[in-house]
């Protein structure tokens, strides 16, 4: 078992250190420099030459890259051009918003496409069945945008059940009011999202049941006389859930590259939305920093699906 | 009880006979037009590219995106706009036409480019197998796990002399690995096939047996691939363009028309100038997925009959 992971883990870190180049390079690509939010007309270009000269700008690339994962490891990704103040500063509260959100999407997610999924399975071709293939295909057509765009004109402005932006009230007082405010501005985009990110997890769920019903141990199961719904939840079920262990990760990595399009659409405070301030204000620090952080809790999360697997699943671990 | 026993036994056995969608374009074509709310698709389809191709025929791209503001926000079917003017004073249903098309094509051209590299790599990496197929399939790992949206968006802006067709490359560095994995598994299975045998000891080329010999067997996963795949594609160039990161600010585009929702005034006073864009979005990807479905039911051999 600790061998999988053992094993698992170090494949990531060739992974993470091409991931460390291409950020470097992408950061390369961007102009500017940290000095660029300093410039005034009094600047003297020849002292600025030298001060870009004395933070090691001009040193050969490799020199450049290796003092950048230096600072990386020191916890340091720089300072915002934009904001001056240091980018991890910057980063961490919009994090800990997109944390939030992000996790109760995966809650509401597993919540819907699980008894979703039992039931398409349990009643394959029938009516229920079908009800839940089509909504399947409305969420896995629609462009997650198009899908956000109506809902927030139906439920916020024609209802007006929900706010349409932000995070907390401004006028949210004490410890309860914050968070009650907090979670009345989170749970809309959270239904939405997690109902878009329904579809693999529905038919996942679908295609094991379905499957695993001819198996031969469920014959088996049927024949020693084990009552209908015993078959059904410990074998069939049981086996079923598989794949949706492992699709854990995988969410959690949709998640994270959609969060630009939801916290877009809703005004929310999070990282994907500092994404796009970012580049619109042309920080470049916080855009490198913000990409590397993105890539490492992708590889995160297909590091955390396959150990989930090797776990839930021996077979994978004897391969 | 028996007879269910007997009908898992012959379901069973139908799973074990029938291989991965073997079955000819012919065949697949007669189904999807038996199926008649997938010809109700297609036909929708047909009539959205008839608009969008079509209409644009009639128009001149710098004079839909000529700005003039005395114009601004006309509302629906008032002074000749019948949708319309944007804050520009362009009118929406030129913008909505060859927005459609803009956004079309560029799904288009990251389809063909992301199918001929993953039908490639595919048919490479399953067919030789081993060493080759374990570096390559790295490789895919790689880009898989890479986050594609921040790393579009990034070279959208530092890319110099950006164009349409630049966005078309940009996001087809990410969108080839799906195809090169599905038909790699295919060819995987079909290596050591008699056919391909036969052939080796023949003594054919490898290129004539991947190209000559295994191709022609893809040929109806490729089209299915190919429909699901633009529609993929679609959505992904209107969402950059939603964010303002798509198209160029002088290229119109369906995401571009939905990004005015972003502006809660425009949600509520001005829906002509998304609502339309949003709808035709939606017919676009709706019907181009559901015959894709179709397409797959009646390729895959196991659905169609059960």
């Amino acid at each position: 078992m600790w061998k999988t992971v053992l094993r698992r883990v170090l494949i990531m870190i060739p992974q993470l250190i091409i991931l460390s180049i291409l950020v470097f390079f992408l950061a390369k690509m961007m102009p500017g420099d940290p000095f660029t939010g300093q410039i005034n007309p009094n600047t003297d270009p020849k002292q600025l030459e030298a001060l870009k000269r004395a933070a090691g700008l001009y040193d050969p690339a490799p020199v450049q890259y290796a003092r950048w994962v230096g600072n990386i490891f020191k916890g340091d990704l720089g300072t915002s051009y934009i904001q001056h103040v240091p980018v991890t500063s910057l980063i961490a509260d919009r994090a800990l918003n997109t944390f939030w959100l992000s996790l109760l999407t995966t809650i509401i997610s597993y919540s819907i496409s699980i008894p979703l999924g039992v039931i398409a399975g349990k009643h394959q071709d029938e009516w229920q069945d079908q009800a839940v293939q089509i909504f399947n295909y409305v969420t896995f057509a629609i462009p997650a945008f198009v899908f956000y765009i109506l809902g927030i004109w139906l439920f916020c402005f024609l209802l007006g059940w929900f706010p349409i932006s932000g995070s907390v009230s401004p006028n949210a007082s004490g410890f309860w009011g914050t968070l009650g405010s907090q979670l009345y501005h989170i749970i809309f985009p959270a239904i939405l999202s997690a109902v878009i990110t329904t579809t693999g997890i529905v038919q996942y769920l679908r295609t094991g049941i379905v499957d695993n019903k001819v198996e031969d141990y469920v014959r088996t199961a049927h024949s020693k006389g084990v009552p209908e719904n015993v078959v059904f939840n410990k074998h069939i079920l049981r086996n079923s859930l598989l794949p949706i262990a492992s699709s854990f990760g995988t969410v959690i990595t949709g998640l994270l590259s959609g969060s630009m399009i939801i916290e877009t659409v809703f005004s929310y405070p999070g990282m994907g939305k500092l994404f796009l301030d970012s580049i619109q204000q042309r920080d470049y620090t916080t855009l490198t920093a913000l990409i590397l952080i993105f890539g490492f809790l992708t590889l995160l999360g297909n590091l955390l699906s396959d150990i989930i697997m090797s776990i839930v699943d021996p077979r994978i671990r004897i391969k | 009880m028996l007879k269910k026993n007997k009908t898992t036994s012959t379901e069973k056995a139908k799973k074990v006979q029938v291989s991965p969608p073997a079955s000819s374009f012919r065949v697949v074509v007669r189904e999807v037009v038996k199926d008649k709310k997938a010809l109700t698709a297609f036909i929708v389809i047909v009539l959205i590219l008839l608009l969008t191709f079509g209409g644009s025929l009639f128009l001149k791209s710098d004079k839909v995106t000529e700005a003039n503001i005395i114009e601004a926000y006309t509302g629906w079917f008032t002074d000749g706009h019948i949708l319309g003017t944007d804050d520009g004073g362009r009118d929406v249903l030129n913008l909505l036409i060859m927005g459609g098309r803009n956004s079309i094509l560029i799904g288009l051209g990251v389809t063909a480019v992301c199918e001929t590299v993953g039908l490639i790599v595919g048919l490479v990496s399953g067919y030789y197998g081993g060493y080759i197929d374990a570096v390559i399939m790295r490789i895919v790992d790689f880009v898989q796990v890479l986050p594609a949206t921040p790393i579009e968006i990034v070279l959208v802006t530092v890319i110099p002399h950006y164009s349409p067709v630049t966005l078309v490359w940009i996001i087809s560095i990410f969108g080839w690995t799906g195809t090169a994995r599905y038909f790699r598994a295919f060819v995987l299975s079909q290596r050591g096939r008699d056919y391909v045998l036969a052939s080796k000891t023949s003594g054919s080329s490898d290129l004539k047996i991947m190209f000559r010999e295994v191709l022609p067997n893809i040929g109806s996963m490729l089209i299915i691939d190919v429909v699901l795949t633009i529609a993929g594609n679609i959505g992904i160039e209107t969402s950059l363009s939603f964010i303002g990161y798509g198209l160029p600010p002088t290229v119109p585009s369906l995401g571009t028309l939905i990004g005015f929702a972003n502006d809660p005034v425009n949600v509520v006073n001005r829906p002509w100038l998304w609502l339309p864009a949003t709808i035709l979005l939606l017919a676009i990807s709706l019907s181009i997925n559901y015959v894709g479905r179709a397409l797959q039911r009646a390729g895959d051999a196991r659905q169609r009959e059960s």
